[in-house]
């Protein structure tokens, strides 16, 4: 049962409650990093005052609760996203990019060679780009893309032609940039037809809908707390069980061993392999707290609502600027999340993002590590306004009045 | 509270508006280099063209935002056809003119005064040091400069 009402998210976020340049924060820079309820702040701040101790191994009580919630934060993240064992399934890391450098240093490592094939996008974020390149000087793999159409969407034209060998498939579940949302079901199908694995960057598609990993028969996801209400430092990386015990360890250290003598060591089972170190707890807390929050709100609620706000700023930005803005991506509803970039003519992004500062209205200027798709629409840059479950149509209507100071500025 | 008055004078958008200089030179007898600004994707290249020690000629290519822009364009109606050992005063000035923010927020360290005057249109760009952000735009092409020099035979 959903109890999702913009308003109250609004009075749960208290860095919505802050003034800049005299003026209330407008935030639409969501895709960056969202911002925090109290519940998940309150959360951390429990676990340092009342439980503050490492995981593993300690017999005290404090050492068992925290291992306990560490843990149980595990295991409802994966339910989170659907996964069928969340418990020897999700893999803490820092955050989406080393959930990818996880994935092409550990797994990648192990199953590809110099003949092998791994199947990219035009519009992946860097984090999904440069570890398989990285990957490819130390191997020497091919990599091939899947290119985006003039229309802002993957061209799957020739999509059995560009898996034809490949052993990976690695897409984006929703473009950070465009705010296309890809069709996951029907690329996981198609990567599996001919024997590949498919990853998906779930960055921003996590965060703003409703995911299932077993539902989408996908292999590997990669996301982020922080991008869905959570804190920095902490994001996850699921991978389908009859994979996961066959990788091998990413970082050596405590934590991920099974045995270690002067000759050498053994590695952990499950997913303990993969989490070498003291874990981010707190943020693991956090991290749970945020995804219980959004669950009480409801995915697909979020979702729709999101898109709500997202078909108004469309219609606005066409209204009021038809000659001069230009939205860098799908102009329809159909696949398409609260993620708008726009260039606006002679203004140029940082210009744009300059004047409406001093509005209060924080969005992104800049490639948004994604500089093969800036280049493949001969940009260097977009204005990017991107939205949450606590924006509303008032944060649209500040946006509109300070694009209009912007564009007469620079007339 | 900072003005955006003081960032967007009348000059600077004159110079995004109709930037200066711009364009290529025939490299070689020319000299080219390269500036990035990893963060926001500018892109300049500042080509030079150096004659009994003088920068007779300077052109920009490239793009970037207005701070940027303007920055150049103001930058070689500065140094144009100046011998190279005033170029490298405007240039020391310049970069005066961007450090003052950071050392005035060291109550240690009196700032040494910026000769305004000296930098006549130049000047225009002080208010750059109000958003520290933007003062890596501003000096953008002034390190491209720089390396350019630097890297003459």
């Amino acid at each position: 049962m959903s109890t999702f009402l913009p308003s109250q998210v609004r009075s749960d976020i208290p860095l919505l409650r802050r003034e800049v340049h005299e003026r209330p924060i407008v935030y639409l820079d969501t895709a960056a990093t969202a911002l925090t309820p109290s519940i998940v702040i309150e959360s951390m701040q429990r676990y340092y005052e009342t439980y503050h101790s490492n995981v593993h191994r300690a017999v005290y009580v404090t050492a068992a609760e925290a291992t306990e919630a560490y843990e149980n934060a595990r295991i409802a993240i994966g339910r989170f996203i659907g996964a069928p064992h969340p418990a020897d399934e999700l893999i803490f890391t820092h955050g989406t990019t080393e959930s990818f450098n996880l994935l092409a240093k550990s797994w990648g490592l192990a199953n590809l060679t110099s003949s092998d094939v791994v199947v990219l996008t035009e519009m992946e974020h860097h984090a999904n780009l440069v570890p398989w390149f990285q990957l490819r000087e130390e191997i020497g793999f091919e990599i091939r893309f899947i290119k985006v159409t003039d229309d802002f969407r993957l061209d799957l034209s020739n999509l059995d032609e560009l898996l034809r060998g490949a052993k990976l498939l690695s897409v984006t579940g929703m473009s950070n940039v465009l705010g296309t949302i890809n069709p996951i079901a029907e690329l996981a199908a198609a990567a599996h037809a001919v024997g590949a694995l498919i990853a998906i960057d779930g960055a921003q598609s996590v965060a703003h809908g409703a995911t299932n990993v077993a539902e989408l028969d996908i292999d590997f996801l990669a996301f982020g707390a922080h991008k869905m209400l959570g804190p920095t430092g902490i994001g996850a990386l699921w991978v389908r069980r009859s994979i996961l015990d066959s990788m091998p360890p990413f970082l050596g250290g405590g934590g991920m061993i099974a045995d270690v003598s002067l000759n050498g060591f053994s590695a952990a089972a499950g997913v303990a392999k993969y989490e070498a170190g003291t874990p981010p707890i707190a943020e693991a807390i956090g991290f749970h707290a945020a995804t219980h929050y959004l669950d009480s709100l409801c995915m697909e609620d979020i979702a729709t609502y999101e898109q709500q706000l997202t078909a108004s700023l469309l219609d606005q930005l066409a209204t009021q600027f038809p000659e001069r803005i230009r939205v860098i991506g799908p102009t329809t509803m159909e696949k398409r999340g609260g993620v708008v970039s726009f260039d606006v003519e002679g203004v140029h992004p940082h210009d744009v993002a300059q004047v409406l500062d001093q509005f209060g209205v924080c969005i992104r200027p800049g490639h948004h590590c994604a500089k093969p798709l800036m280049k493949r629409f001969s940009l260097t840059a977009t204005a990017r306004a991107s939205f949450g479950p606590y924006s509303n149509e008032s944060d649209i209507e500040t946006l509109m009045t300070a694009l209009d100071d912007a564009v007469r500025l620079f007339g | 509270m900072s003005n955006l008055e003081d960032l967007y004078r009348e000059i600077i958008l004159d110079h995004y508006r109709n930037p200066r200089n711009r364009g290529e030179l025939v490299t070689p007898p020319a000299h080219k280099a390269e500036g990035f600004n990893p963060l926001c994707g500018d892109e300049i290249t500042v080509y030079l063209q150096v004659e009994n020690g003088s920068l007779v000629d300077i052109k920009i290519a490239g793009h970037g935002c207005s701070i940027s822009q303007s920055s150049a364009s103001l930058m070689t109606a500065a140094v144009k056809g100046k011998p190279l050992e005033t170029v490298q005063g405007t240039i020391d000035t310049f970069k005066q003119l961007m450090t003052v923010h950071e050392s005035s927020l060291d109550t240690e360290v009196e700032p040494e005064p910026v000769d305004l005057r000296a930098l006549g249109e130049l000047a225009a760009l002080q208010g750059v040091v109000k958003f520290p952000v933007r003062i890596k735009c501003a000096v953008l092409a002034w390190n491209t400069l720089t390396q350019g020099l630097n890297d003459l035979p």
